[in-house]
């Protein structure tokens, strides 16, 4: 390696993978997850590394295998031997004995590591494939059953059945508010209109939240299945995949599989030889939170400033171009193909009476295990915080975990053993959002998290209306005062009747659920509130107070 | 039905009006209209709901959230911006609940929160909505102390429209208007949340002919218009409701005075004519009758005839008189030609029509100069600007209505783009309608009528033109060519669309109410160009310029030139001193606009009210009375002696004008139509003239909306905006001639003047294309009267 090409492999690069040929049946095979989290921690490196390694130990009947993410993130690298289900974590490329040896082991059939519980709590139906197949290749994606919901519906099914059967299922949308899929579907397949047009919603603009890029880097061939079948069941024929342009793995990853589905006829003209026709195409966003709204991103599509609108009319009668245009979230379309395959009544049995299947997370906050979880609706937070998340760092306490992101709440203690589903999390004052779930521990201020997502909000504000425009600069101003002991409690009672008066006069949902942050905190840890106002402490020590000035 | 047929146990029904919606407002059972905004509806019915961004004539945003109320749909109370959502039956809808009031005041009080106080010194202070609604809407006081935004004080963002942007409410407003109305999408928003902004492009200021109304629609005192700023506090105002005639669309304003001087015309929402819009040179030439330039008292020229001297009235209407009975006495009445009256008001000019016939017993009166379409035009059908605004087609067969009728266009431009009507173009050089036109065909001067004849027989067009109305709008478009090829390709277009209607594409002012009301030849009397030949051979005793000023307007310089120094006497009413009435042995100063009271015709025949507002300057008097002054002073009957005796004489004498009485006059909400009886016989000629030999191109001459014009030219904030005459030819053209930028001589069978030429595409090969009465050339030198086209030819400059 020269000098200059060492210095920049520091950096994520992408190199031609020239993995050694093996002949004969496979007796073991790594996975080396290059999804972009442990890319950029140099698992390509550990791809090319193994791959060399493997040959000079003669491995023939050894793979080594790219597959997208194994969920837990922060203990990327991550290496997996399906076979026997060791899992490497930390790998670093100039260290790969220990996988050659476990590879040059391993016994098909044979004894199994007992999975950890961060895995085996989980039910995987989005991210089946996630960290099983190669994302950029079509075969894997065919053999491990892909295509075949659509060929099924395609061939087999008329376009009323298909929403019938996504009706059946109870699937509700993933991208925040949890509205009927089905009964969208059903209004868009109605509306008069043509063309009529498909939109995936891949912009999850939620701060620390990676479940829609994981699943478009992990298996972006599930996103398009699901699209394609969408747009048989509502009759569109032209779809767009609306993606952040932070993305760039993912986007690459969706063009590799929408030239390569293309050219299989999975996707354009006459698609599987039916009468069928369905072309994506993939836009880019600009990266604004407010963008992942329907309504701007439909502006931003066309466009325009990326504003939302309001509704009705709704996207499902006049959307994009003013045509019927049926958006859904990445996940809610990832759920698609598998309810096909399986049956809407399959998918109705997981879950709970109103939240049906299961909800990717992205865990992260102060628990154990960080990363990717996808559990069924109705999974208990105390399951996904100690079993799944193997409870609170350093041993210390639990205090809340955050859902829902900028539009969601802080959910104390008391509820960890409730079910977490739509209704739920709305009960104790969050939300589902697209699925950010933050865990905080005794360290974490609870008014410095609403002034954290206050801030959020108020640089995230399209400025269209007033009281998200101003209405959110003087609620982070108010918090600001409160977080540096400043403010009074009269200030405390102006900021909860500007917060009524922002939920309820905004006109999209980034105003309507900003102050949302505000009440939660304010609902279970009003204490801390009194405690920075009345004496002026920071009971978690997070925010800096100047002492209060001695009155003689 | 008679009773014994209606059994008298039906329970009487009420008809069913299916455009009814009802609705309940504050506890009333209200009427509503379907499709009707509840914003809209509330406030036809007397409920006024607070707003910002909602504007009537423009779509619907919702932005601002003021106009938030509770509205039930019989799912329970919500909170519903009812600028965005119509009335549905049954919905229940208040505006005052404390829910409603609670939002309304807080929109306020966050607007206070950012917006600066510095109303003692703003110019909206006064007529403010934010102002007015923050005291019956907001909530006394603003409780936030944070940091306002700060900005640089007002930037300029055009010519004539600075903005503050401290100020701004970011209700999208002006930006709409911008994109949505006028078509110039030039402003927008930049930057979010917060830090949102309205700004022009990088080194592309807000040039529109229209900038000004979003200087009237900013609810706030963001935007201010250079002319009007710090002139005058709102509550100084006196207004009166009146009628612009810098054209002759009759856009419908407010005309504001303080201190008996003119200071500012608002656009007001008429729905037949301008939708309260305004062109910039309409609403700012209110510099002009301010101007210290006005001619303030009567003239006569001194003894040595270098130059006029200050004369009292009296002196002047002997003087007059006396000229008047010489040219009698030596000529006879034909001696005699009036040329103009199109500046004043329809009792202006029906008292000279009056006077040319009963006391000077001239049929020589011509309120046209060669640069309109023959009269004859308005006696065919003729359609209003709903109409056109409804059709299914609109002909085009003007010019730039964008430059000659500017808010016209606005109307046109708005049915093309938003209400699909198709529009049918036919133009010597693409104009401001080519990119919302449906067919957009240019023709080389003469060749108008074949073009329409072969392009009416194409099997779309005359599919297109069978589908429904069709509304033509007919004026001149060339004044280097005879009126008669248009009227030949207007008498075609009759011919294949016999049921159309016409809408006159004339200009100035009040030209269809003097044309309309008797100035124009009845008999065989003489228009303006042959009174100038006439003058010019000898053959005039006296001419009188009612308004007119023939040596700067005249499309052809060297026939009015000769006419100045053949006429034996002149006798000018005007209100400045102009190129023409310098030479005047008499001039009579006149009363001009807001200084007199009265009524004009625009273009579709809509009588509408002119108001005097301030006292007339000096001495000046209204040229209806200076009618009266002059046939006193010739012992002749004279009984018209005000404004409304001759408005009732109007009403009783001129068919056309039956209905327009004081009563219906002052009751009418859009005017009253006076349209003369159609007749619709059209004398075609059908001569094409082909090229002469020598000459290469065919010149057409037009019109742009800022020129020479002396209400231009001393309005001090758009004389700089006349753009200056260029030669415009098409750019395969111009490359044969050396390329664009190069002084080209332009010669024609008169004259040659050197012009800097352009590449412009828009003009057809064969075309040369350049701007009337504009300071830099004068192009009418080139143009000969008596010629049907005027033939050019274009060569580098040796
Ligand atoms: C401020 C804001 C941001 C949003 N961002 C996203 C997003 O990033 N991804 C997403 O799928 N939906 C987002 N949504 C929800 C969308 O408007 C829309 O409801 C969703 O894409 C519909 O898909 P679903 O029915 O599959 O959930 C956002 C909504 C709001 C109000
Ligand atoms: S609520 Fe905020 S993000 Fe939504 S439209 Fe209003 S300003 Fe824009
Ligand atoms: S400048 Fe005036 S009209 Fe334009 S957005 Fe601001 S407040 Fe509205
Ligand atoms: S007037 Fe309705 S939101 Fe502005």
């Amino acid at each position: 390696m020269s000098e200059s090409s060492a210095t920049t492999s520091a950096r994520p690069r992408r190199r031609v993978v020239n993995l050694p040929a093996h002949v004969g049946p496979t007796r073991a095979s790594a996975y080396v997850c290059e999804a972009v989290s442990c890319l950029s921690m140099q698992s390509h490196d550990v791809l090319l590394g193994l791959g060399e390694r493997v040959a000079a130990a003669g491995l023939t009947d050894v793979e080594v295998k790219r597959v997208g993410c194994l969920g837990l993130c922060a203990a990327g690298p991550l290496v997996q031997i399906p076979e026997t289900g060791e899992l490497f974590a930390h790998v670093v490329p100039d260290n790969l004995g220990g996988i050659v040896e476990a590879l040059a082991a391993a016994v098909p059939g044979g004894e199994r590591v007992p999975e950890a519980p961060f895995f085996s709590r989980q039910l995987r139906i989005v991210t089946e494939n996630s960290g099983r197949i190669d994302p950029e290749s079509l075969e894997d994606y065919v053999a491990s059953g892909g295509y075949q919901a659509l060929r099924t519906v395609l061939s087999t099914m008329t376009p009323a059945e298909v929403r019938d059967e996504i009706a059946r299922s109870g699937l509700r949308g993933r991208g925040g508010a949890g509205y009927p899929t089905g009964l969208k579907w059903n209004t868009v397949a109605k509306a008069i209109g043509s063309p009529k047009y498909v939109i995936c919603n891949a912009d999850e603009g939620d701060p620390g939240a990676f479940m829609d890029r994981s699943v478009l880097e992990s298996d972006p061939y599930r996103v398009l299945e699901g699209m394609a079948i969408a747009a048989y069941a509502v009759g569109a024929s032209i779809g767009y995949v609306y993606c952040r342009a932070e993305y760039p793995l993912a986007v690459s990853r969706l063009h590799k599989a929408i030239q390569a589905a293309g050219r299989s006829n999975y996707l354009g003209a006459s698609m599987l030889d039916t009468e069928f026709s369905f072309e994506v195409d993939i836009r880019q966003g600009a990266g604004a939170f407010v963008c992942g709204e329907e309504t701007a991103l439909i502006a931003s599509l066309e466009g325009g400033r990326g504003t939302p609108r309001t509704r009705p009319p709704y996207p499902a009668v006049a959307g994009l171009w003013h045509q019927p245009t049926l958006i859904n979230n990445v996940e809610t379309f990832a759920n698609v193909a598998p309810i096909i395959r399986k049956g809407g009544s399959w998918f109705a049995g997981l879950g709970t009476a109103t939240s049906k299947g299961t909800k990717v997370f992205a865990l992260a906050g102060r628990v154990v295990n960080t990363g990717l979880i996808e559990v069924p609706m109705g999974t208990t937070l105390r399951e996904i915080v100690f079993d799944i998340g193997g409870g609170i760092v350093d041993g210390r306490a639990f205090k809340a975990v955050q859902t829902g992101g900028p539009s969601g709440g802080c959910i104390p203690s008391e509820f960890l053993d409730m079910g977490v589903d739509y209704e739920s999390l709305i009960g104790v004052g969050s939300f589902m959002g697209s699925g950010g779930m933050i865990v905080m521990d005794e360290t974490s201020c609870m008014v410095d998290v609403a002034r954290y997502f206050m801030d959020f909000c108020r640089e995230e504000s399209c400025g269209k209306c007033v009281p998200c425009r101003v209405g959110t600069t003087q609620l982070f101003m108010l918090l600001e005062r409160i977080t540096t002991g400043e403010a009074t409690m009269d200030d405390l009672a102006q900021m909860e009747r500007l917060g009524h008066m922002v939920q309820r006069t905004s006109l999209c949902g980034l105003g309507q659920g900003a102050p949302n942050p505000i009440f939660s905190t304010l609902r279970y840890f009003r204490d801390e509130y009194v405690a920075h106002i009345v004496d002026r402490v920071c009971p978690a020590g997070v925010c800096s107070i100047e002492p209060a000035p001695v009155s003689t | 039905m008679t009773a014994t047929e209606s059994p008298a146990t039906e329970e009487p029904t009420e008809p069913v009006d299916p455009n009814e919606v009802k609705v309940t407002i504050n506890g009333h059972d209200v009427s509503a209209r379907k499709g009707e905004l509840i914003i809209a509806a509330a406030e036809r019915t007397g409920t006024y709901i607070p707003r910002f961004c909602y504007h009537e004539r423009m779509s619907s945003v919702g932005m601002c959230r003021m106009c938030l109320c509770e509205v039930d749909t019989g799912r329970g109370p919500a909170l519903t911006p009812t600028c965005m959502f119509p009335v549905a039956p049954g919905m229940v809808i208040n505006t005052e609940s404390p829910v409603a009031k609670a939002a309304q005041a807080g929109i306020i009080e966050l607007l206070l929160a950012n917006h600066p106080l510095d109303c003692p010194v703003c110019d909206k202070g006064g007529e403010c909505p934010l102002q007015d609604q923050a005291v019956s809407h907001g909530p006394g006081e603003s409780r936030f102390v944070e940091e306002k935004r700060h900005y640089e004080k007002p930037i300029p963002i055009s010519d004539l429209v600075f903005l503050d942007r401290e100020r701004c409410i970011l209700c999208d407003r002006c930006t709409r208007f911008a994109d949505e109305v006028a078509g110039d999408p030039l402003i927008s928003f930049t930057h979010r949340g917060n830090e949102t902004q309205v700004l022009t492009f990088p080194n592309e200021p807000f040039v529109s002919y229209f900038s000004g109304n979003t200087v009237q629609i900013c609810p706030v005192g963001a935007l201010t218009a250079s002319p009007y700023r710090f002139k005058a506090r709102p509550w100084d105002l006196e207004e009166a409701h009146s009628t612009c005639t810098t054209c002759a669309v009759g856009c419908q304003t407010v005309v504001q005075s303080s201190r008996d001087e003119l200071l500012r015309y608002q656009g007001y929402d008429s729905e037949a004519v301008n939708w309260g819009w305004l062109c910039d040179r309409g609403r700012f030439n209110f510099e002009a009758p301010n101007s210290d330039q006005r001619l303030g008292t009567p003239a006569v020229k001194s003894a040595d005839g270098t130059g006029l001297v200050e004369a009292s009235w009296s002196e002047a209407i002997t003087k007059a008189a006396a000229l008047i009975k010489t040219a009698l006495d030596t000529d006879g009445p034909t001696g005699i030609g009036i040329i103009g009256g199109a500046r004043g008001s329809n009792e202006d000019a029906y008292a000279w029509a009056r006077f040319a016939r009963t006391v000077l017993h001239t049929d020589n009166v011509d309120a046209q100069l060669l640069d309109g379409l023959s009269p004859a035009v308005l006696t065919l059908p003729r359609a209003t600007i709903n109409d056109a605004a409804a059709a299914t087609t609109v002909v085009l067969l003007c010019g730039d209505l964008k430059e000659e009728l500017p808010v016209l266009f606005l109307r046109l431009r708005d049915a093309a783009d938003k209400r699909g009507v198709k529009v049918l173009e036919f133009t010597p050089k693409s104009t401001g309608m080519t990119k919302y036109s449906w067919r957009s065909v240019n023709y080389l001067s003469g060749g108008q009528a074949r073009i329409v004849r072969d392009t009416i027989a194409q099997a779309d067009v005359a599919e297109q033109l069978a589908k429904g109305p069709v509304v033509i709008v007919a004026g001149t478009a060339n004044l280097a060519e005879s009126d008669q090829f248009q009227i030949d390709a207007l008498a075609a277009l009759l011919d294949a669309a016999p049921t159309a209607t016409v809408l006159p594409a004339f200009r100035r002012g009040n030209v269809v109410g003097a044309l309309q009301l008797g100035l124009t030849p009845a008999t065989d009397g003489m228009h303006t160009d042959d009174i100038l030949t006439a003058a010019a051979e000898g053959r005039l005793a006296l001419l009188i310029l009612l308004g007119a000023d023939p040596l700067s307007d005249f499309p052809d310089t060297t026939l009015a030139t000769r006419a100045f120094a053949g006429a034996r006497s002149i006798i000018a009413i005007d209100t400045f001193v102009n190129h023409s009435s310098q030479h005047a042995d008499v001039v009579l100063a006149a009363a001009g606009y807001g200084e007199k009271r009265g009524y004009t015709t625009n273009i579709e025949g809509r009588v509408v009210p002119l108001a005097q507002k301030v006292t007339a300057h000096g001495t000046s008097r209204p040229d209806w009375m200076i009618a009266g002054d002059l046939a006193r002073a010739l012992g002749a009957q004279w009984s018209l002696d005000s404004v409304d005796a001759i408005t009732d004489a109007i009403a009783t004498n001129v068919a056309a004008y039956a209905g327009a009485t004081r009563e219906a006059l002052a009751e009418a909400t859009d005017g009253v139509l006076a349209v003369p009886e159609s007749s619709s016989a059209l004398e075609t000629s059908g001569a094409e003239v082909p090229m002469s030999s020598g000459y290469n191109f065919k010149l057409v001459v037009g019109r742009k909306l800022y020129d020479q014009a002396i209400s231009t030219q001393l309005s001090h904030s758009l004389a700089g905006l006349t753009p200056g005459a260029k030669l415009h030819l098409h750019s395969l053209d111009l490359d044969r001639l050396g390329g664009p930028g190069a002084p080209l001589k332009v010669t024609s069978k008169t004259a040659s003047v050197v012009l800097t030429s352009v590449a412009d595409d828009g003009v057809p090969r064969g075309a040369a294309w350049v701007e009337f009465n504009q300071s830099n050339i004068n192009i009418a030198a080139l143009l000969d009267a008596a010629s049907p086209a005027t033939d050019v030819r274009v060569e580098t400059v040796s």
